[in-house]
């Protein structure tokens, strides 16, 4: 499996940092903080729920919307903040399909292979879009854009063969139209989508 | 018999039906203003008299389910609302959540004072990221009206609801799961008991209804719970009222549509599916992969007059209404009334290698028959469809699935075992000449042979 990644951006530098002599030493991995902007989001989501481990899930997400993938940085935070034990979250990281462990590209592409749309031909879906971006299932493209996965079913049967891009549906799919979709999704042109402004989660 | 209704539905195709504007001007809040004045017994023998069966899958009656609860709130109660939706072929809660977020809000209203709660947590899978966008926006807007939180309408009652991400787990549409994972914690289920009427959110009495079900409570509530279960062809069965009907696979026009409880595959299948297209039924599972499969030559055998379907006794399997009971007497199930159509050119045993790869994907992995053996069963499969496999595996793959049986602390196991047992009593023979023959006597796909790009876009 070829999995291929950008460079990690460099840490940032601050006064402080700027202060302390350069180290000769292996780079130091950085703690993972969350952004300001989402800092409401997690004060929110903390307030949903009558005790703090029950933010787990939601704050994953959180978490891997900024950073991409649940690095153990990841996991020592939202343990640390949640103030639960770190194997409890490495637990639900790796329990749940949609947390990832390794880095990822920036977009998602899930085709679902499940029986409805398996019997309109997810297969040739699912073929086309390994032709076209070049990789297996569980990869990533090597310029770090898109990784390909298989889905079980997306609720979604009535409209097969389907394909899940980020956070949007694309139903009725035909062999032509995942080209135009995975073309303008290389080009980084936006896609079509149902999908508002409003918050998802 | 086909009795299209617009009670759950009368708001899908309005122009910004989701808003709170559009909802209000339909009639929308008015009772769950009503709800919160009246005692809690009230509404659940409302309920009780609906005969709405729980439309997640297992039918239990929800009138019932909400008696469970203690009727005393020492301690805090919830309602966790299960919009999962992962049974696949299975896409009927998703369309309550985009096209009428607010009729779930209030449906939560009423389900919260019914049982004593103050929150509801709807617990919606990750994927549907527009749902969840459609019902955090009504409960956005229902709390800036004051309808939800301290004070709804005025009344003293304080009300809230949430919605809750999942991660990717078929298994969190398991209600213990689906505790455990709104908890923070890996979705595996729990032993029961304790019920989670008694043990269930955070430890505390929790009631967990199927979302169209929590939608439906709204619908009961204006009609009344008689006048609603007798739009039901089976309101003497106790199967009440009207529901979410859907069909996929090899039909002309799939969909799902909203129809009196009591309609038949046929009716399903040929007046609302448009037909099945590539020839020939192969066989058909009703309700979500877990029931297990129908073909349509099949006739009901109930001579003796006791039998629950002697009505139906000698007619096709397709002319028996859908219903919990009914369904379960004929050795499958309703399940999510959202059927899967397979037409003669698909292969039975990639079609049953399809579903069994979804098992196994899809076990928690908490008890050993399931995860092994779901494991099992799929490379089984994997070496039938090679052609490597001999016919003493059919027998393995009868007795695994057997074994599974009964042997879980939840019902993924059955889910795993029945469609599985289902598919190899259905379709004996043609396992056997798959086998025999490498593969050589069977279509050798699923799709039919118009290739999708030909499909309309």
């Amino acid at each position: 499996m070829s999995l291929k990644m950008p460079a990690p951006p460099a840490p940032p530098t601050s006064a402080n940092d700027a202060d302390e002599p350069p180290s000769s030493g292996p780079a130091k991995r950085q703690p993972f903080v969350l952004s300001p902007d989402r800092e409401p989001v997690l004060a929110d989501i903390l307030a949903r729920y009558p005790n703090k481990m029950a933010a787990t899930i939601p704050l994953l997400h959180l978490c891997q919307e900024q950073h991409g993938w649940v690095s153990n940085e990841v996991v020592t935070y939202v343990a640390e903040t949640l103030e639960v034990p770190t194997s409890h979250v490495f637990g639900v990281t790796t329990f749940y399909s949609l947390f990832f462990t390794h880095p990822m590209g920036v977009h998602h592409v899930w085709v679902c292979r499940t029986l409805s749309c398996a019997l309109n031909g997810a297969d040739a879906v699912l073929e086309r879009c390994r032709e076209r971006l070049g990789i297996d299932v569980g990869e990533t493209t090597p310029d770090g854009r898109i990784s390909l996965h298989t889905a079980e079913c997306l609720a979604s049967c009535g409209s097969g063969p389907m394909m899940q891009i980020d956070k949007s549906y694309h139903e009725n799919l035909t062999l032509e139209r995942v080209d135009v979709l995975l073309d303008r999704l290389r080009r980084g042109r936006p896609l079509a989508s149902a999908l508002g402004d409003g918050p998802t989660r | 018999m086909l009795k299209q209704t617009k009670y759950l539905t009368k708001r899908y195709g309005l122009d910004t039906s989701w808003t709170l504007e559009t909802y209000e001007r339909t009639g929308g809040y008015q009772q769950a203003r009503r709800a919160l004045s009246m005692a809690p017994e009230e509404i659940v023998s409302e309920m009780k008299a609906a005969n709405l069966r729980g439309r997640g899958g297992a039918g239990f009656p929800m009138g019932v389910k909400w008696s469970f609860m203690p009727p005393k709130a020492d301690r805090p109660h919830y309602l966790a609302i299960n919009a999962d939706e992962g049974e696949p072929g299975t896409f009927k809660d998703r369309t309550i959540m985009e096209n009428d977020p607010h009729a779930v809000v209030e449906g939560c209203m009423i389900g919260c004072r019914a049982i004593g709660a103050n929150a509801a947590y709807i617990y919606v899978r990750d994927e549907l990221h527009l749902s969840k966008q459609r019902l955090w926006g009504a409960i956005r807007d229902a709390r800036a009206k004051g309808y939800l939180g301290e004070k709804p309408f005025g009344i003293d009652y304080p009300v809230d609801v949430f919605v809750h991400s999942g991660a990717g787990a078929y298994i969190c549409g398991e209600e213990t799961s689906l505790l455990n994972s709104l908890e923070g914690r890996r979705g595996e289920p729990r032993l029961k008991p304790p019920f989670p009427a008694q043990y269930g959110a955070f430890g505390m009495p929790t009631t967990v209804n199927n979302l169209e079900s929590i939608a439906t409570a709204v619908v009961v509530m204006e009609m009344g719970g008689d006048n609603f279960s007798r739009i039901s062809d089976l309101h003497e069965m106790r199967d009440g009222g009207s529901r979410l009907f859907g069909v996929s696979g090899h039909v002309n026009t799939p969909g799902t549509w909203e129809c009196a409880v009591g309609l038949t595959l046929r009716e399903l299948i040929y007046d609302l599916g448009g037909g099945p297209k590539g020839g020939d039924i192969l066989g058909i599972i009703p309700g979500g992969s877990s029931t297990p499969i129908l073909r349509p030559h099949e006739v009901v055998d109930a001579p003796d007059e006791g039998h629950p379907l002697h009505r139906w006794h000698g007619a096709s399997v397709l002319d028996v209404p859908l219903g919990v009971d009914t369904m379960r007497n004929l050795g499958t199930m309703l399940g999510t009334c959202c059927a899967i159509v397979l037409s003669e050119q698909a292969c039975p045993v990639l079609a049953m290698h399809n579903l069994m790869r979804f098992y196994r994907h899809e076990s928690c992995g908490q008890c050993t028959p399931c995860r092994e053996g779901s494991g099992w069963l799929e490379r089984i499969l994997d070496r039938i469809v090679a052609g490597e496999a001999d016919i003493d595996e059919l027998d393995r793959l009868h007795e695994i699935a057997s074994n599974i049986m009964g042997n879980t602390i939840c019902a993924f196991g059955e889910g795993t075992a029945m469609p599985a047992l289902g598919f190899l009593r259905k379709f004996r023979k043609e396992f056997e000449a798959f086998v025999r023959t490498r593969g050589q006597s069977s279509t050798g796909r699923l799709t039919l042979e118009t290739p999708a790009d030909d499909r309309a876009a």
